[in-house]
């Protein structure tokens, strides 16, 4: 049991480093799209709902298994949409910028 | 007893973790950025889709429902959405994850609450609880549905203290003495506290606001993960430990950088009231003002024109009217530059977005670093709705605005300021550079006023 956490604890470790290391050279440019990317990243959240609620064997855990599924699925799509949209645009002022 | 289907949900969970990285990565150039996205998201759907067809899960109607309404609800309204709600979008969108969070603590807690794990779903959902309710009380300032100043209650300090010890007390009591009851008082504190930390921040603060409930609920979402690397399905816990450490890392890094771009820790931004109390004094002497006619005048003689946007360019939506001035002054041989200041606007990179939206390559957006420097030998500045940022009162020691670094626009030759009307900045201290020799007041809301000067150097 106790097994689990230490190897999550390594795991969070590390991946805290890559974290780091990954994002600490981003320009300015890019920090909202950053931002708005890794507030869809924790989206993953949802698969937590789905766990929970997937197991849930009474009613006041299925309700609260619900709502976390709606949140996290809520997260998910509209983190991605919001930062496909902010990219998106960016894309097109590299292309020239639109007509003047 | 791990049986061949156990090894395949195992494979692909490592597959997801593998591209989830690498889209991060991606997103850390503006070439591959588009790429990275992409990437995520479809490490995303295995993710959720292998959850959803493991082994051993009932409820399979609620967790359709709820994907749809949640899903559907976030599709639309992020679609809709105009580009200058941005920030209110990306902090509700975080909240909707930290709610989840908490949310999946409580069914951890109302399973069971005995060992490690309950202790590890009472921090996930003490954090979680923080971001949701935190989050909407900054959805609410940015929205304009409540004042966007700094509300600042008496004694707040002791009370918002009280509050949060009150809150984790009733969360270790209810674990160590085995009260589900006191699982409610203890959630219902912890939302208090989100919002009475967050009313006492004002709204050129968001930057690091917006990033820290994002890193929070990374983190929340990492202990969440923790509580569940123990259970039924232990794959999701990890990958919910690597996402939500992956996304609290580089929040807490975007968090301190927007603090430091205003020289100021993140714990002055959230307990400091800042902007509540207004100087007075300040620097004296005369505004001089100037008509569209004159700006649009010394602008098309320049060399060079810089433009430093602010918060006022986003509120009067003047991004098209901004870009069609800069195309005008191209066409008749001036240099256009933008300058941008990392706090400007309200969110980490507000102000590149809304100049992406409207067209502007973002080869002409200038980091303050990169152009600080080339003040001195600029023509023409032209401010839009900016004032702390390009306020010359942080170099002065004992100012409020003490060594935040800003936009050294005053050096240049000649600024026009566009500005609604008299007041002052966020930081509530006049703005010594509207008082300077060389700077010129042209007075309007941004998109009326810059629309004036696309029409003046029109009929020139």
């Amino acid at each position: 049991m106790a097994a689990d956490l230490w190897t999550a604890l390594f795991i969070a470790i590390l991946t805290a480093f890559t974290g780091y290391e990954v994002i600490s050279r981003v320009p300015t440019l890019l920090h909202t799209p950053l931002m708005s990317g890794s507030n869809f990243i924790h989206g993953i959240v949802l698969v937590g709902g789905i766990v929970a609620l997937g197991f849930a064997t009474n009613t006041p855990e299925r309700v609260v298994g619900f709502i976390a599924v709606v949140m996290g699925a809520m997260n998910v799509t509209g983190g991605y949409v919001v930062t496909e949209r902010i990219l998106a645009m960016f894309d097109r002022s590299k292309k020239g910028g639109g007509k003047p | 007893m791990t049986s061949i289907a156990q090894y395949v949900v195992d494979a692909v969970y490592v597959v997801a973790i593998i591209v989830f990285v690498l889209g991060l990565k991606a997103m850390s150039s503006p070439a591959t950025a588009r790429r990275g996205i992409v990437y995520a998201w479809v490490a995303m759907l295995i993710a959720v889709v292998v959850t959803f067809l493991s082994p051993g899960l009932s409820n399979y109607l609620w967790i359709l429902v709820g994907v749809a309404i949640g899903g559907g609800g976030g599709y639309y309204w992020a679609k809709v959405v105009k580009m200058t709600a941005m920030p209110q979008m990306v902090a509700v969108f975080n909240g909707m994850g930290g709610g989840a969070a908490a949310a999946i603590a409580a069914v951890e807690l109302l399973t069971s609450l005995t060992g490690a794990t309950a202790y590890l779903s009472v921090a996930g959902a003490i954090i979680g609880s923080i971001s949701i309710s935190g989050s909407v009380i900054a959805f609410l300032k940015l929205q304009d549905w409540m004042p966007s100043k700094a509300i600042v209650l008496p004694a707040r300090q002791y009370v918002n203290f009280t509050v949060l010890i009150l809150a984790v007390g009733s969360g270790i009591y209810a674990v160590g003495w085995q009260h589900t009851f006191y699982l409610t008082p203890f959630f219902a504190l912890l939302v208090l506290y989100g919002i009475l930390l967050t009313l006492p921040i004002g709204g050129a603060d968001m930057p690091v606001v917006i990033s820290l409930f994002n890193a929070l609920t990374g983190i929340a979402v990492g202990l969440d993960g923790f509580a569940l690397v123990n259970g039924p399905l232990g794959d999701a816990g990890y990958a919910m430990v690597i996402a939500g450490v992956l996304v609290g890392a580089a929040g807490s890094l975007l968090t301190v950088l927007m603090a430091r771009a205003m020289n100021r820790s993140v714990g002055n931004v959230f307990f400091g009231a800042f902007g509540a109390t207004e100087e007075t004094g300040g620097p004296t002497g005369t505004l001089r003002p100037i008509d569209a006619t004159d700006a649009a005048v010394l602008m098309e003689y320049a060399g060079e024109v810089v433009i430093a946007p602010g918060y006022g360019m986003a509120v009067a939506q003047a991004q098209q009217k901004v870009k069609e001035l800069a195309d005008l002054l191209q066409a008749k041989g001036v240099t256009v530059k933008f300058a941008i200041h990392p706090v400007a606007g309200r969110m980490p990179g507000h102000m590149n977005v809304l100049l992406a939206e409207a067209g502007i390559s973002y080869d002409k957006l200038f980091d303050r670093d990169e152009i600080n420097n080339e003040f001195p030998s600029v023509d023409v500045v032209l401010v839009i709705g900016a004032n702390d940022v390009v306020n010359p009162a942080a170099r002065r020691k004992g100012s409020p605005l003490e060594g935040m670094p800003i936009l050294d626009v005053d050096k240049a030759r000649t600024v026009i300021v566009i500005k609604r009307g008299k007041g002052k900045g966020f930081a509530g201290i006049e703005n010594e550079l509207f008082y300077a020799d060389n700077c010129r007041m042209l007075y309007g809301d941004a998109q009326a006023a810059v629309a004036q000067l696309v029409q003046a150097l029109k009929q020139s």
